[in-house]
């Protein structure tokens, strides 16, 4: 495939900045700044940076625990995602989602979810909407390999491949839900393997390549949009944290940690960018730079924003207050 | 006005809001051909189509669910699901999905979905069908309760929980299915929050709901022959409820009654009752009562069935218990 040089750079400036990001973001959080529970993308950027580039504006995306990456992909406003997560007034939700339940409803952003397994029914939903429209918008649903065992996992993806609705589900395999690795959840070598109990197409690929990731995305959004249903694609990947911020995760292999930590997507990838003369040293530093001065703004807008009025608990609850 | 039915009224509902606005549809299990378990969707297939009126497969997380979703994009799903008692099957989808979106969303999302679903014992149906659960979800903020206990309140609360644009639980009862009366034609809407004194009497209240709301007329008509003249209010809605209604015919009363078919234990008589005790303890001038089911599971042989469901002779008994 023959990508834009233009798309290759703003790979890689996707990928630092959420790099940048969630290494901040796990900084604030252990010196007492971000309240509640925090799960940090550090390892996985390539699905974000690679998934959101095959979507537009208007296409619906259903995240989940584990999601800033995504969103900052899809372009939220990361110092309303920053003031966000440390609860203040100025954040995506005002202060009343944080972490786990941050949304951009202007963005097509139906929420990253605290409850695992449930963005695939709500994102069959917008599918659905989108076909009962006619529009042309189309849905992904992000979820990782642990909720993958859940039982709204097989309902929507029969639904969604029944309706032929417009929908691409997208696994982030990264090795374990919480502290259980892969092989002591799956019954499958796969998660993609499932596709076939659906009937539809179902794919695993190195979600560590940002390339592989954008070709393979592309193509289950292209069928999506041509109205051909719904694609199971599954990237693997390894989530270099804990399942939570300060989860030790002692049940980790070391020399395996080791070994995926060589796999880092980012350097892998400024070395392609570097080989293939797409960019130079200078580029790429440059572009560190500026997700470096993002962060730092979004951090600074943060802290300088005020807490929410405490009256703020009582609105938002119905639409229109009773 | 047109005579009809209860489940004509609901239908006929449904139909009127179908036509007004092409964002509403419906999707649950059996409801398009073959018309809903009990028929409450039949012929609305024939006159919407496909596209408006959906059979799903039997997929509670997924009806409701994607609802949620479709929702959230403006659309106006009214989901069904077959008996309130598979609701467990998709509570996730409710309590922290539909009811929480808005909240979450710090205000930038609106969940305007119906979930119809019919209520109440009976039928023989036992344990797993036949149950009434109100307070499961008059105990999740961020959605309405909607409970209809005649014809005409059915169409009028329908349009109401459609137009509505939060996630609203509308639970009808399977023994008012067949129930006819007067109901007003066209866009007939009864507003959510709003009482509805069925009749007006001035020695003691009964609030009542649903099909308890039937049997607490025919106690009343009874306790007026003997010299007993009871205030029936039906608040017909419990989220959001019209408590200065309650607390108003209880200042006229003195006395307050709440009959429910949920088992007693964490129904919603409890949370009328200490309204009206932290709000109206000085116009009471006896105990509050409440008539509800034991708290038992709903049993299959038809005399203890029988024994389970809230009966006139038990709601007679604990009027008169107060004079």
């Amino acid at each position: 495939m023959d990508i834009q040089k233009k798309q290759l750079l703003e790979f890689y400036q996707q990928m630092v900045t959420i790099r940048i990001f969630e290494s901040r973001v796990c900084e604030l959080f252990a010196a007492g700044q971000i309240p509640g529970f925090v799960h940090s993308s550090l390892g996985q950027e390539a699905i974000a940076a690679g998934v959101m580039a095959c979507v537009e504006k208007d296409d619906k995306v259903g995240l989940h625990h584990r999601s800033h990456g995504e969103m900052i992909a899809k372009g939220a406003d990361m110092n309303k995602m920053m003031a966000e997560l440390f609860g203040k007034a100025t954040g995506t939700c005002k202060g009343k989602g944080g972490s786990m339940h941050i949304a951009d409803m202007d963005l097509g952003i139906l929420g990253a979810n605290g409850i695992l397994g449930a963005g695939y029914a709500i994102a069959t939903g917008a599918a659905f909407a989108c076909q009962y429209n006619e529009t042309k918008d189309i849905a992904l649903c992000l979820f990782g390999d642990g909720q993958s065992n859940r039982g709204p996992f097989h309902e929507s993806l029969n639904v969604a491949a029944l309706w032929k609705l417009p929908i691409v589900f997208i696994c982030e395999n990264n090795g374990f839900g919480l502290s259980n690795p892969v092989k002591e959840h799956l019954a499958t070598d796969c998660v993609s393997d499932r596709a076939a109990a659906y009937g539809i197409p179902g794919v695993t690929v190195d979600g560590n390549d940002v390339l592989a990731v954008y070709e393979t995305t592309l193509e289950a959004v292209d069928r999506a949009r041509k109205g051909n249903g719904p694609s199971l694609l599954e990237f693997t990947t390894w989530r270099w944290h804990g399942h939570f911020e300060g989860d030790p995760a002692v049940y980790k292999d070391a020399q395996e940690q080791e070994e995926w930590l060589k796999k880092d997507p980012i350097p892998r990838f400024a070395k392609q960018l570097l080989e293939q003369k797409n960019a130079t040293q200078a580029e790429l530093d440059e572009m560190q730079a500026k997700g470096e001065a993002l962060v730092d703004a979004a951090v600074k807008f943060a802290e300088e924003s005020p807490w929410p009025d405490v009256s703020e608990l009582f609105t938002d609850v119905y639409d229109r207050q009773m | 006005m047109t005579q009809m039915s209860y489940m004509e009224a609901i239908r006929d509902g449904m139909r009127v809001e179908m036509k007004r606005d092409s964002g509403v549809y419906i999707a649950g299990e059996d409801v398009a051909q073959f018309g809903g378990c009990f028929g409450v969707t039949a012929g609305l297939y024939d006159e919407f189509g496909p596209d408006r009126v959906m059979n799903t497969p039997i997929s509670e997380a997924v009806i409701v669910g994607h609802a949620v979703g479709a929702a959230a994009l403006g659309l106006r799903p009214i989901a069904e699901i077959m008996f309130v008692d598979f609701m467990g099957c998709c509570m996730d989808e409710l309590h922290n999905q539909a009811a929480k979106m808005k909240y979450m969303f710090g205000g930038k999302a609106k969940v305007p979905m119906v979930v119809r679903t019919p209520c109440g014992a009976g039928l023989g149906a036992a344990a797993q069908h036949s149950q009434c659960l109100e307070s499961w979800f008059t105990h999740i903020a961020g959605v309405k309760t909607v409970m209809p206990g005649t014809a005409a309140d059915a169409k009028g609360l329908m349009i109401a929980a459609i137009r509505d644009d939060n996630p609203v639980m509308y639970i009808e009862h399977k023994q008012l299915l067949g129930l006819t009366g007067d109901v007003p034609d066209g866009e007939y809407v009864v507003p959510l929050g709003k009482a509805d004194i069925k009749r007006e009497g001035s020695d003691v209240t009964i609030v009542a709901w649903s099909w308890m709301l039937q049997k607490s007329l025919a106690a009343a008509e009874k306790l007026a022959a003997e010299g007993i003249n009871v205030e029936v209010l039906d608040p017909r809605t419990l989220v959001p409820l019209d408590k200065d209604a309650i607390l108003k015919s209880v200042s006229k009363t003195g006395k307050l009654v709440i009959v429910h078919e949920e088992i007693k234990t964490s129904g919603f008589g409890g949370e009328i009752s200490a309204i009206v005790a932290e709000e109206g303890f000085d116009y009471l001038d006896a105990p509050i009562k409440r008539v509800a089911a034991p708290d038992t599971p709903i049993p299959f042989s038809p005399i203890l069935e029988q024994t389970f469901i809230p009966s006139e002779e038990k709601i007679i008994e604990a009027v008169k218990a107060l004079f």
